[in-house]
């Protein structure tokens, strides 16, 4: 999962040092943590890389909400996997972060405030098992498509994290299809859960790479720092180029009307999502921004009396341990 | 220059081919054994199929990112133990039901599971120390299991123990930084052990089926596992500062029998309602 809507931050650095540094990047150097980099280099790669890091967090519920009702005993170990590993990029992106200069603590701060966001698709409910296999195939395959290019991103930490966690998406994507392929070809009631899943989950899934962003100031600065390598608009088409005969090969109908393959430009034409439901989602106005948000801050609240207790410890060990140095002197 | 083998010493290679020959497996070999097998398999694999499946109503929800990975981690092993036992309990039974018939579509009576582990989880100190006591019984029994007389359990018993010693580390670990850390934190471990010392006693009391697996050298009496147990939780519970509780552990017992308390119906209810509706679907 991925950051959507990352505004750059403008950069006051001294003009000598900013060219030089836009030199590196162009050269296609790879910048490490303790390099001067610009304040707005920064400011944007923290910002994108802790809205990243949240969604793969709060990306864990919406699947959380079926790994107790899987229907098989491999299907349910296929899940936990998958969550963990969810769990454990969130793990490396925040990681990645903290080598820009701020703390886990405070990007949790951010986000159970509400001033960092965490990718839109999450506030979708997941209402059948079918919805295990959309989110599969067509959310992690959404987020494959914004981070295989990410791998090549300027900053060494967050690419380097981009290459472990494109590893273990496209086995997520895979076991998505795989759900989606029993339930296409499986009853009539798994067929029409299948379908309902495809319906509910196109538009918010392209929704996911953001809106057009081709005369966006933002996205050009994030762009010429390689902190973004292609267009919102470009990746979507991409997504809807390779989803497309996934969906016929199983038989589904993708809810567009309008959706037709353009010989000319060697793609297929299709709707755009409605904008204003985006922006509203965004605002907290999806249909479960209450419940992930609130979920997340009363895991947070609840835990703080066990993350107090390993502190405690670690503190009185610590203590013991210099106290025993101090005996043998 | 090599030494010359000693001409006074039996036929080497002819023992170990011996010892490597397959000693018959009272699994496959003794017919009268197989429902009390297959009643031992199906303890051993309801109770990691439950205890996995409230690990998982953790998903996202843990108090910190680390525990997160670790409890889906936990579940996820005890999901795949669950396949094994499962899957050879089925095997067993000879009546053409898979290991996920067994664990979708049995109703509470027949689930065989300890008490102890369908307990809801409540807060971390007590899905912590439920975790603990039964970490330290299940290191205990798998390793014991590493020797039975049925290599189809010792087989599955050396695959999951590398994974269990895992667990009873970090439970141990964890108990006693908790016990010993905060006053609340403590506070909240001693609560947790108070209320499920009295479902610890049940992991220790055999019946018919247990001496029935002891005879044949498949599993362990139950009982012979306790003074090893007793010895790991009061080493560490003395070092979290939380002591051994004095009153009776074995008060409540009966889930191995599939008597159960009020909680199990509601997990299974959960946990089945895919094959319950759909009866027939492939997932």
């Amino acid at each position: 999962m991925y950051a959507q809507m990352v505004k750059s931050e403008a950069s006051n650095d001294d003009p000598g040092m900013l060219a030089a540094f836009q030199a590196r990047i162009d050269r296609g150097d790879k910048i490490e943590p303790k390099e001067w980099m610009p304040e707005g280099y920064r400011k944007t790669l923290i910002r994108q890389i802790s809205q990243h890091a949240h969604s793969e967090i709060v990306g864990q519920l919406p699947e959380g909400n079926w790994i107790t009702r899987a229907p098989t005993l491999q299907r349910k170990a296929i899940l936990l996997a998958k969550v963990q590993d969810e769990a454990g990029h969130g793990l490396y992106l925040y990681s990645a972060a903290e080598t820009l200069g701020i703390s886990r603590d405070e990007m949790f701060e951010q986000l159970h405030s509400g001033r960092a966001k965490y990718s839109s698709i999450f506030n979708y409910p997941t209402l059948t098992w079918a919805d295990m296999g959309a989110v599969g195939w067509l959310v992690d395959g959404a987020a494959i498509m914004n981070q295989v290019p990410l791998q090549r991103t300027s900053y060494g930490p967050y690419s380097r994290a981009m290459i472990r966690i494109c590893k273990e998406e496209s086995f997520h994507q895979r076991q998505g299809y795989h759900i989606m392929m029993k339930m296409a070809r499986g009853t009539e009631a798994q067929r029409e859960m299948a379908q309902d899943a495809l319906d509910r989950f196109w538009y918010p899934a392209l929704m996911m790479f953001g809106p057009s962003d081709k005369d966006s100031v933002h996205s050009q600065q994030s762009m010429a720092w390689k902190i973004k390598i292609n267009t919102n608009d470009e990746l979507r088409q991409r997504f809807v180029n390779e989803t497309v005969p996934q969906a016929e090969f199983l038989g589904l109908t993708v809810p567009d009307p309008e959706l037709r393959w353009n010989p000319d430009k060697e793609g297929y034409d299709f709707s755009q999502p409605d904008w204003d439901e985006f922006f509203e989602v965004l605002k907290g106005n999806g249909p479960c921004n209450r419940e992930r948000l609130g979920a997340r801050v009363r895991a947070w609240e609840d835990g703080a009396w066990f993350r107090e207790g390993l502190t405690a410890y670690a503190d009185k060990a610590a203590q013991r341990r210099a106290g025993a140095a101090t005996a043998a002197e | 220059m090599p030494s010359l083998p000693d001409m006074t010493t039996p036929n080497v290679e002819a023992l170990a081919a011996d010892a490597r020959a397959p000693r018959p497996d009272p699994a496959e070999t003794v017919p009268e054994l197989k429902p009390a097998l297959f009643e031992g398999l199906c303890r051993l694999g309801d109770s990691t199929l439950v205890l996995g499946h409230r690990l998982s109503e953790w998903c996202g929800k843990g108090p910190a990112l680390e525990e997160d990975i670790a409890l889906a981690n936990i579940a996820l092993d005890l999901i795949g133990h669950t396949q094994m036992w499962l899957g050879l309990a089925a095997e067993v039974e000879e009546a053409g039901r898979s290991a996920d018939d067994l664990a979708y579509l049995r109703d509470a009576m027949r689930f065989r599971n300890l008490l102890l582990v369908e307990l809801p989880n409540g807060d971390m100190a007590r899905t912590l120390m439920r975790q603990f006591l039964f970490d330290a019984w299940h290191h205990e029994m798998l390793e014991r299991l590493t020797g039975s007389d049925s290599a189809r359990v010792a087989e599955i018993a050396v695959k999951a123990l590398k994974e269990v010693r895992y667990h009873l580390e970090r439970s141990s670990d964890l108990v006693i930084r908790l016990g010993d850390g905060t006053a609340e934190s403590h506070r909240r471990m001693a609560g947790a052990l108070d209320m499920l010392w009295p479902y610890t006693g049940e992991m220790f009391a055999g019946d018919g089926t247990d001496a029935a697996l002891a005879e044949a050298g498949i599993a362990p009496d139950p009982a012979s596992l306790h003074e090893a147990w007793h010895g790991i939780v009061t080493e560490v519970l003395e070092e979290a500062t939380l002591g051994v509780p004095e009153g009776r552990a074995d008060v409540q017992k009966g889930g191995r029998q599939g008597r159960h308390t009020e909680h199990l119906g509601y997990l299974l209810a959960e946990m089945q309602f895919l094959q319950r509706a759909y009866p027939g679907a492939e997932w």
